[in-house]
């Protein structure tokens, strides 16, 4: 029975210090954006990111190949001279639109490289949020070996 | 415990730049098992960057990324010596934290 207790105090204190250290709270303020993951269309993303349209841009540039051998891994980066906040990669044609989000916050640049997984040939979107409206430029990107099989 | 991930950071007039490489499954929840059972998503969920306890860069990830999920980015104001802090968290909660200095 007491050593029961004792284990209890050796949770509580645990999960106190973790909250003093800022790890729950990690959690919590990074609260991902299920909304906008579950969007199956450009259209439910940009509602879900809350934007109301958007604008083609010819400042934004999508670093992307035009064929991709295996569509597991296909490296995408977007940089742009707008003052962006936040940064997206959509992939149109997966069954989850959206692969990625990015917030650029004080001191870093409007630039970012990642690999996304495509189940198919798609047009790929580069979303920027710049001055609280949303920009996109696009590529078709030919898949010869999807992603998403087994 | 999650594996750890591999971190660069170069400063190069002023501007840093991070390459990250994290090692995990990235599970879409599209694929199935041998008896025809549906497999978890298990993905990356969101990402942070902090320098002298400042976030500079956060990212959520979606079950798109690739395996091993490969991410770079540059800001400006870090200098040779100091410390990029690296931290992801994924959809099970599992954590993982590592340190670069600046090259």
């Amino acid at each position: 029975m007491d050593y029961k207790r004792r284990n209890m105090i050796k949770v509580g204190t645990v999960i106190s210090l973790m909250a003093s250290t800022g790890l729950i709270s990690f959690a919590q303020a990074n609260e991902w954006n299920k909304a906008a993951f579950d969007g199956k269309s450009l259209d439910d993303v940009l509602k879900a990111l809350g934007s109301s349209g958007v604008e083609k841009s010819a400042s934004i540039t999508l670093n992307a190949p035009d064929i991709a051998e295996n569509g597991a891994v296909v490296p995408v980066g977007i940089s742009t001279t707008l003052p962006a906040s936040q940064l997206a990669i959509l992939v149109e044609k997966n069954p989850n639109v959206l692969a990625a989000q990015f917030t650029i916050l004080d001191g870093a640049q409007a630039f970012v490289t990642t690999r996304v997984k495509m189940s198919q040939s798609s047009n790929v979107y580069a979303l920027v949020k710049a001055d609280g409206k949303w920009f996109v430029t696009s590529k078709e990107i030919k898949v010869t070996l999807g992603g998403c099989g087994g | 415990m999650a594996d750890p991930m591999r971190v660069r950071a170069v400063e190069s007039g002023g501007v840093v730049d991070v390459k990250i490489l994290m090692k995990h499954d990235m599970e879409t929840g599209q694929r199935k098992d041998a008896s025809g059972k549906v497999i978890a998503a298990w993905h990356i969920a969101s990402i942070m960057a902090k320098i002298n306890n400042k976030e500079v860069f956060k990212g959520e990830f979606g079950t798109a990324v690739s395996k091993d999920p490969f991410l770079n980015f540059k800001f400006k104001g870090g200098a040779k010596g100091e410390e990029v802090v690296i931290t992801w968290i994924d959809n099970k909660g599992d954590t993982r934290t590592d340190k670069a200095i600046i090259a």
